[in-house]
Parts: C-alpha cells; structure tokens; sequence
C-alpha cells in the first residue's frame, strides 16, 4: 500500500527514540571527556622514538640514517647527526641524531617513516589530544618528547612489537654467539703458542 | 478591568495587553522547541543530543541566543543592503500577526475576525516575499537558487493547504475560527468529542493539512530551499547573526502558526476529548495538542529523505491538490448524507466516504508513481 514505508520508517524512529532510554543498543554515543572507547591496536595518530632499557637518550634505536627525513612526503622531520657515537643492542658502534624533531602541525600520519626504517626506532603513536594554545612551539616535538620505552610500544601495538622483541632477541642471541665463536677462535692460536 | 481606563484608550489596551501575553508565550515556545527538536532528533539517531549546558542541557537555547546575538553581522559588499535588512523584519512581523486570531484558550484569542481565516493565510503568505528579498538581494548563487526553490515550493503548496481547509469551514458554514471550535464543541453520546478529525474528510484534510503545513514551513522531508548539502543554506547563505536568528525565529513561529491552526480546524481548538474532562483548562488542552503535532513534525524530520524539486513538484499538483479537490465532494456528500439515522445508514455513509476518499488516493499514487522519471542509471559508478 501506498504511504506503509513512510509508516515502517516512522515506527523505527519510534524504536530508536523509546529505545535510547533503555537499550544501549539504541544509544550508541560515548560521552567522550568522560567515557573513551577501549584503544583499537591498529589505531594510529603521530611518530615516536623507540628507546630500549631505562635512559631515553642513551637507550634510542635511532641511528640517524636521514631514510625518514628523505622519505617524509610532507617533510616535517628534521634530524641532525651526532659526531659521537653509542653502541645498538648487539654492541655495533651506530651514529646517533643530535637532533630529532618532528612538526605534528605539518605530520598527516601516514605512516611512511616507519615503513622505511630498517631500525625500528620510529613507530605510530595513538596520542590524539594534542590540541594547544600555542602553535608554534607546542607543536614542534624535540627527540627528548618523542621518545617513549618499549613497554610503552608494546602496550600499543602488541602483535607487531612482540614479533620485533623476538627478532632483535634472536639477532642479540646470534651476535653474542658470534662474539662468542671470534674470541674462541683468537684463543686456540694462544693455547698452543703457550704450550709450546 | 474596563473600568480602569476611558474608554477611548481600551481598544488600545486590549491589543497591548495581548501583544504582552503572545510573544512572550510563542517567543518561550520557540526557545523550548529548538532544545526539545535537538533533543528528540538526537534520540532518533542514536545520541544524545544537547547535554552539556545546565541540567539535562536545558540552558541550551540561552546559549544558542547568545552566540547568535553577540556574532558578527555581515553583509556582503555587493548585496542590496535595503532588502539585505529587511528581510528577516519582513518575514517574522506577518507571523506574529497570524498568531491574533488563534484561539488558544476558551475565550483566548485576541481579535475576533468575522473572516479570521482569510487573515491568516493572508499575513501567512507574506513569508514568501520575504524569502525572495532575502535570496535576491544577497547577491549569491546560492541564495538565489534558495529563494527560487523556496518559491515554487510556498507558492505549489499554499494551493493544498487553503484547499484543505476549505472543507471545515463549509460545514462550520464560518470564517470565524471561534465559530469552527465551537461547532467542534459538541460530544456524543458515548462522551467522545466530535472533532472534525473523526470524520472521513476531515481526517483525510488533517492528512494534507499538515503535508501542505510542512512544506510551507520549510521543513524536513520539504527543506529543498536551504538543503545544506546542495546549496549551502539557500537563502540564509548570506545571513548571520541577529539576522539569521530573526529567519530562524520567523520559520519557527510559522511552523506553530499552522499547528495552531490544525488543532483549531481540526483537532476541535481547546475542547477536551471526552466531555468528563472538560475542567480541565482549555489552554492546557491546546498546548497538549499542539505539542503533539509538534512531536510529530519533529518526529517526521528525523525520518524521512529530503525530496527532489521535480518530486516535490510532482507531489504537489498531481497529487495533493486532486485529493484535495475530491475531499471537498467527500465533505459535501458527508454534509448531504447527515440526515442519515438508522443504524444501518450511518456505517454505510462512513464507508461511501472512507472510500470516495481512499480509492482515489490509491489510484493517485499509483499515477504519480507511473509519472515519476525511471529509476536513474549510473553507467560510470558500475
């Protein structure tokens, strides 16, 4: 019949409006200051920098490489290399930035930094309350504000920074073994030359 | 009271006196039924709505009024500043004037035309200039495909809504809106009101009156003149401020001006339902009524689609205005069959004319559907 859709339309407005008083179904909003929705692990917002151990500065996987500055399509990062260099996590001697800094009011969060690291120093935060009053210094982030602890990475993205620990365990592993095998190999050569 | 003042100045006084108790009344009315609106449509669509100002969100119009007023007023370097102001001045002061013969209480309206209806619609038509004042002069594309739209619209659905009255005031044989409450006034024998709704035609004319009231209101699913998706906001475009508050002010009060009159012509004004409740007082039974068709006007915006203009257009001459046509021969047959008693005649004369009005409707629909352009194809989207 002519006009009944109109009708059924009007009957699940009804629904929706007695509804919302009782069925949480029917009041989906989240009443944000106050409510927030669980974190989403693939939820993404702005870079950070990966530290390892307990001192940010000294703990940073970031080895100043430029890959991401080179790579950064709107270029907000800016890094500068230090002359000073600090061992990585399986004792290499690595360069490390001088400055790091990232313009979040220039960042559109697309994700290529980490893409292109081959470090894992760079990873997507969740932050998202970053409003400010004021633009220009609040919004430029220096490398000590960008730098958050594993734990930290993990808590946000569990999946891919389990897999990353397990790696960078296995590579630890394989390298103390490595150091292992070379300083058994430089000592035959002086067992003998004393037994002699 | 007569006795306070000469009386050369009572006529005066009088029309002070009701000037003081409406705007206030309407003026608060408004106030309550944008927060309310805001609310219910929230409702509707699964959030809240409104609720950070005052308990419940209740000082939300308070706010509302206080940014509106305190924003900055703009007109546009190349507008028609004479027409650009008096617009908004043009729309809302014919409104205030139709709210003088509604009767919204017993002995409650404050003049009695003997042709008040006539006055109504002729105070109410006056929104339509306004409309094209405001679009024309804005100097903006926008503005004037708003005001052009707005006009086809009123002008298309003024057509159905004086014809849908006319009905009522053939068998309240008045023009005087008292006179049809009145006529509306009586009960059966069971104690339920004989309102012009419980009849055939009278609900059929209940049924286009507020189709017709709608879209004369500029309301959802009939707000093509300022569909914001389409051309901004139509003839407010250019409007800001006190100005566009004034607009908002103006469609309002035209809104509770046709709902005041459908209570009046067909929902029997201020009488009660049923004639046991009649000490109740006859305000609160019109301020009830009237918050229901307001719940429903809001009830309908938060459901349906905007229309097309050929649509609307469509629905408009094919359709309201031949039904509303054949409602008359309905109400003239239900006129002429009144002498019909018998227990058996009085059901048939209520099917002869639930009828004479339904087939036509069916068959009208069915024509407007088979009018209506096919079904858009789109060749790239695939």
């Amino acid at each position: 019949m002519n006009g009944l859709g109109i009708i059924k339309g009007m009957v699940e407005t009804a629904r929706n409006f007695v509804g919302s008083y009782h069925d949480a179904e029917r009041l989906t909003t989240v009443q944000y200051p106050e409510q927030k929705l669980p974190p989403v692990e693939n939820a993404r917002t702005i870079p950070f920098l990966v530290f390892d151990g307990d001192d940010a500065m000294a703990g940073l996987r970031c080895t100043a490489c430029v890959i991401c500055e080179k790579e950064c399509p709107p270029q907000c990062i800016y890094i500068v290399k230090d002359q000073v260099k600090k061992p990585d996590y399986v004792g290499k001697m690595q360069v490390q930035p001088k400055v790091f800094d990232i313009d979040i009011s220039v960042c559109m969060s697309c994700g290529i930094c980490v893409e292109v690291c081959p470090f894992d120093a760079i990873k997507m935060d969740q932050v998202f309350e970053l409003s400010t009053g004021d633009r220009f210094g609040k919004l430029l982030l220096d490398k000590k504000q960008l730098a958050k602890p594993n734990d930290y990475f993990v808590k946000l993205h569990k999946t891919e920074a389990t897999e990353i620990d397990v790696r960078r365990e296995e590579d630890k592993r394989k390298a103390e073994a490595a150091a292992a095998a070379k300083a058994a190999a430089a000592k035959p050569p002086a067992a003998p030359g004393g037994a002699t | 009271m007569a006795g306070w003042f000469p009386t050369s100045v009572q006529p005066l006084v009088s029309a002070l006196l009701a000037i003081a108790c409406i705007m206030p009344l309407f003026g608060l009315c408004f106030a309550l039924t944008t927060i309310v609106e805001r609310k219910v449509l929230g409702r509707m669509q699964n959030r809240f709505g409104p609720n950070r100002v005052g308990p419940y969100g209740l000082l939300q119009p308070l706010a509302d009024g206080v940014k509106m007023l305190t924003k900055e007023d703009i007109v546009p370097f190349s507008a028609d500043k004479t027409l650009h102001f008096l617009a908004p001045l043009v729309l809302t002061v014919p409104v205030w004037l139709a709210f003088a013969v509604l009767p919204i209480g017993r002995n409650m309206s404050a003049i009695q035309l003997d042709a008040g209806i006539l006055f109504f619609f002729a105070v109410g038509s006056a929104s339509e200039l306004a409309v094209f004042m405001a679009g024309w002069s804005s100097q903006n594309k926008y503005s004037l495909v708003g005001a052009m739209r707005a006009i086809a619209q009123m002008i298309s659905y003024e057509v159905p809504l004086v014809l849908s009255v006319v009905p009522v005031l053939m068998l309240a044989g008045s023009l005087e809106l008292n006179d049809i409450v009145a006529a509306q006034g009586t009960y059966t024998i069971g104690g339920l009101a004989c309102w012009n709704v419980f009849t055939p035609w009278g609900f059929a004319g209940l049924m286009l009156f507020l189709i017709a009231a709608t879209a004369e209101s500029n309301r959802s699913p009939f707000d093509l003149p300022e569909g914001e998706s389409e051309i901004i906001a139509g003839f407010l475009t250019e409007y800001s401020g006190f100005k566009y508050a004034l607009f908002f002010l103006g469609e309002y009060l035209g809104l509770f001006a046709v709902t005041g009159l459908a209570v009046t012509l067909f929902l029997g004004g201020w009488h009660a339902p049923f004639q046991w409740l009649e000490w109740v007082p006859s305000w609160l039974w019109f301020a009830g009524k009237f918050g229901a068709l307001i719940f429903l006007f809001i009830w309908v915006r938060a459901t349906l689609p905007r229309l097309r203009l050929d649509q609307l257009l469509n629905y408009a001459w094919r359709f309201l205005v031949p039904l509303c046509l054949i409602n008359l021969l309905v109400a003239a047959v239900w006129y002429w069959s009144g002498t019909w008693k018998s227990p058996v005649a009085v059901p048939v004369r209520w099917l002869v004319c639930a009828a004479l009005i339904a087939l036509p409707y069916h068959g009208l629909a069915r024509i407007l559907r088979g009018a209506l352009p096919p079904p858009r194809k789109y060749s790239y989207a695939e």
